[in-house]
This record gives structure tokens, sequence and C-alpha cells, in this order.
């Protein structure tokens, strides 16, 4: 519920605003926000003159505000697509792409179901209205109510990318819902849910299942995001207009460094590499 | 001097409602400038009769049929509850209650008007839902009836207040006169109040329908946004507003998916806006007759 509240948009202002006049504005991706956050948490304490707001909102909306610059820096749980990349370049805006954090997606199920694995092929079934019934796959005769985000959501590109191979997910009565959290909410209130959520939501009342890529199977874990075999993983990205200057270089260098990996990692995130 | 005021307060008030005419017209202005390009693209036609709705596929679908299903099942269910509820709550605090208790019921009754939308949609999702599902056997709780359930009884404050006011607008007179002639409590309940306080009804009831056509969060939450043609009451629906709202934050700003999403807004606006023009036209007409 804390990172549902989170992603409503409520803005976070840190610091003390206005006393310096030094200002650094986050804006983005709900999925990055609660990276965001702490970073910019710890980041303020060492900067206690500079006011730095977080706020959310989408990919989406945190690219708008890039080029239409009102923000800094923009979350982004996908890259930007060629219209973005236009847009930006005819405003004068020449985003740069820093790779902050790595996100698994967990396939998830009600704790209840006996299913333990399933292959990619088998969740795109399920997902485009094939498999329609738990039994099908060795389960209890029960029917498969799919989750998913909502279609405009950056998790969802990328489940349609890697799981649904650019398929339309066209199972009848799919339930979409608006945030990570409401999703694992809904797998865990019913019996015959399958969904998926980033790493950082998994939590006791939602079960992850071991994802099948020929012939092996495997648990989504930080080891196996970071070495590249967990199958259905993703990039996350703070962008920022040109190489930057100022604080908005100092922040970005903070993230990246190790004591912002460890945050990445605390906020629920794999690093890009290995921090201890 | 008194001239004086006059004239200003006369100014300020022109001004207020100058001041909101001109905020519609430029939401108006907005709504439809960033809605019409979309239809260089795809067709009304294609739009408003499409059963598939998949914005971000490649080619994309922007079919919103079932949506406009499923805010009207979602409205309709709402307004079997709300109507017959809220009409019976009106005549009750106006006719039945003793005068001393008809203030405080009726504010008790508008403050569940109160509760944030966001309220009614956690307890769909945590309770009702949940319960639906045990009770009707559903593979899951977010339904369209869950979203009714909840609307109607949001929409039912609206509907009783409205009505009451009508109820409470009917001269006394009018039922001295009936129960003067003999007739019932009941009777002159039925029919003389009810039949003179008939517009003012049917006022409430086209804003109560307003009101749960426009609600957004709790059909967010508990609705299941899933758009599914053709719709039924026990399976998750989708409608125009959360589909808005859904969508709108990770739209590409400027793109076609963007545009359509102003386009349903715009079809939204149009809906209401026919809703209102009805309204008072019936409301006129059913007034005038009496």
């Amino acid at each position: 519920m804390v990172r549902t509240a989170a992603a409503l948009g409520v803005v976070l202002v840190l610091g003390l605003a206005g006393l310096a006049g030094e200002e650094l504005t986050l804006k983005g991706s709900t999925t990055v926000l609660p990276i965001a956050q702490l970073a910019a948490e710890v980041f303020a304490e060492l900067h206690p003159e500079l006011a730095v707001s977080v706020q959310g909102g989408g990919s989406g909306t945190g690219i708008a505000a890039l080029i239409d610059g009102t923000c800094d820096i923009a979350d982004v749980s996908r890259p930007m697509k060629p219209s973005e990349w236009k847009r930006a370049v005819d405003r004068g805006v020449y985003p740069f792409h820093w790779l902050v954090a790595l996100d698994g997606i967990a396939i998830v199920v009600h704790p209840s179901n006996p299913i333990r694995q399933l292959t990619l092929d088998q969740i795109r079934d399920i997902y485009t209205g094939e498999i329609i019934n738990w039994k099908e796959l060795g389960g209890p005769d029960l029917r498969i109510v799919p989750v998913s985000r909502d279609t405009a959501s950056g998790t969802y590109e990328v489940f349609n990318e890697i799981v649904l191979r650019k398929e339309e997910p066209s199972a009848q009565g799919i339930l979409y819902q608006s945030s990570n959290a409401a999703v694992a909410e809904t797998v865990a209130r019913t019996p015959g849910a399958i969904g998926y959520v980033g790493l950082g939501f998994l939590n006791p009342a939602i079960k992850a299942l071991a994802v099948g890529e020929g012939g092996t199977y495997l648990l989504p874990s930080e080891e196996d995001v970071i070495a590249g075999t967990y199958p259905i993983a993703r990039p996350l990205f703070m962008i920022t207009d040109g190489f930057p200057q100022g604080v908005v270089r100092e922040f970005i260098l903070f993230v990246l460094s190790d004591e912002g990996q460890k945050l990445v990692k605390e906020a629920g995130y794999v690093p890009v590499r290995r921090v201890n | 001097m008194a001239r004086a005021a006059e004239r200003l307060v006369k100014a300020l008030t022109w001004g207020c409602a100058t001041l909101s005419l001109f905020g519609l017209g430029l939401i108006t202005l907005f709504l439809f400038r960033e809605a019409i390009p979309f239809f260089r693209h795809i067709s009304p036609f294609s739009f408003l009769g499409g059963t598939a709705w998949y914005p971000t596929q490649e080619p994309p679908s922007f079919g919103i049929l079932p949506m406009l299903a499923g805010s009207g099942l979602v409205t309709a269910g709402a307004l079997a509850l709300a109507v017959p509820f809220g009409v019976a709550v009106a005549l009750f605090v106006g006719e039945v209650l003793p005068r001393g208790l008809r203030d405080p019921f009726k504010v008790a009754v508008e403050i569940l008007a109160g509760i944030p939308s966001v309220v009614y949609g956690f307890f769909g999702l945590v309770v009702l839902g949940p319960w639906l599902q045990g009770r009707l056997g559903l593979p899951t709780g977010q339904t369209a009836l869950t979203a009714s359930l909840l609307l109607g009884v949001m929409a039912l404050p609206t509907v009783a207040s409205v009505a009451e006011d009508a109820v409470s607008a009917v001269p006394d007179s009018l039922r001295e006169a009936s129960l003067a002639l003999g007739a019932t409590h009941w009777q002159t309940m039925w029919r003389v109040v009810v039949p003179a306080a008939r517009s003012g009804m049917f006022a409430g009831v086209f804003l109560g329908m307003g009101r749960a056509i426009g609600e957004t969060m709790t059909v967010l939450m508990v609705s299941g946004n899933s758009p599914v043609w053709p719709p039924s009451l026990l399976s998750p629906v989708r409608t125009l507003t959360a589909t808005i709202a859904l969508e709108m934050a990770e739209a590409p700003v400027g793109g076609l998916h963007y545009r359509a999403l102003f386009a349903v807004g715009a079809i939204l606006f149009l809906f209401t806006l026919l809703l209102n023009v009805v309204g008072d036209l019936v409301a006129q007409h059913v007034g005038g007759k009496r």
C-alpha cells in the first residue's frame, strides 16, 4: 500500500526548498519510483542546500516532462520510443539513457496453486486464451484468471515482448490492474489467478513460479537477472538532457555508486553489478 | 452607496458566471483539439464499433465498443440500485419522518456522498469483491456487479438529496387538500406528492446517472478493467473513464494512443452533455404537464 500511495503521484519534496534556490526534479515510471525516492532521500542528506522533488506518473509522463523542461531526470522502465526521440530532438533535447538498475519480472500465482513451473510458451497460451483451465497444465480443475498490468505500462511492454512475443493478450476476461501492487493484491485474493510483478513486489501472499525456456526452469533471483539467465528481465533507466552537469551529474553518479546500488537493492530491485 | 455596492456585486457575479463559461469553453476546445486529429487515422466507425482495444500492439486496435457497453452496464446497474432506494429515502425523509428528525437524517445520507471514492474502491477490492466471489462461485470478484453495487451506493445520496428537495418543495396546501378529500397518508404520498415532485426526481436521477458514468477511481479498482465483448454483470468489464485513468500516464504525449484517449474523453463529454440536455428537457416536459 505504501507503494500504491506513492504511485498515485504524491509529490515528495525533500530538503529545504527555496533556501539556496537549487532544485533537482525527477519524474516518471512508478516502477523506478522507489529507487528514485530512496536515492533522493540519502542524496538530500548529503546536500542540505538542495531541494529534491520526486514524482511518479509513468514513463511517458516523465519523458514528456523532460522534453518540456519541467524535470531534470526522467525515470523510465522502458527505453524511449522513436516518436519520443523525434519529439525530443525537435525541441533541442538530447536524451541520455543511464542504466541504473535491473528488474526481473516474476510470474506469480495464488499460494494454494500446486503448479510450480511453467514454460514461456505455456504462459503465452494462458494470456492468449489457448489454455483456460489449470487442469490443462496438470493442476486442479479451476478456471484460470489472468491478471495483467494495463497495456500502456512499461511492465506490460516487457511482458508483451518477451512472453507474448508481441501477440495480443486476447484471453477473455483478463483483469487489468493499474499498479504492480494491485496485481499482487488481486493474485493473492484469487485462487485461480496468474499474474506478473516486478521482483520488488514479491511477498509471502503470492507464489513465484519457476519459468522455463529450452528445458531449464529458473525461479526469479538476483543472480540470474544479473547473469542474464532469467528470461523475463528488463533494464531501468534514468534519462537526462545531454551529458548532465552540476547536481544532475552528481545525482546520477551517486545512483551508480556502490552506495546508490545498495539502495537499488534495498528498494527491491537488482543492481547493475554485484554489490555487497 | 447602496447602488455602488449593488453594482459591484452584480459585476462580481457576472464575472464569476463568465469565468466558468470561459473555463468550460477552454476545456471543450482543448479536448476536441487533441481528439480530432485521431480521426484522421482511424475512422469514427471503427472507433465506436470496434470490439478490440490493443492500443500498444503493433498494429494497434482502437475499438471502444466494449468500454461503451461496460460504462453503460455499470451505470445501469448502479441506477437500478440508486433510483428506487433514493426515491424511497426521499419520500421517507420528506413525508414520513417527523419534522424535527428530517434535517439530521438528510445530513446523514449526504455524508455518504462525502466518502472519498478511493475508500469505496478499497472496500470493494478487499471486502465486497471477495465476498461476491465466494457467494456466487465466480473465478474473480472484480466484476461489473461489484462496481454497480458500489456506484449505486455512491449515487444514492445524489438521487435522494435532489429528490427530497423536490418532495419538500411540494406545497402543503396540496397535501392538505388531498387529506381533506379523504385520501390516506399513503394515497396522498403516492398520488399527489410523487407526481408533483416528478420533475425534481427526474433531475435527481439524471444527476445520479452523471455521477455513475463519470466515476473513475472506484470502478478502476473493482471492475477488473477487462475490455470484453459482450460484457456481462458477472464478468470483469472496463469503463471509458477507467481506460483514460489506466493508460494516460504512460501514453507518449502527442501519439496516436494519447489522441485515442482524448477521443474517449470527447465521447464521455458528449455523453454527459446529452445527458444534461435530455435531463433538462424531460424535467421541463414532465414538470410542465403538472
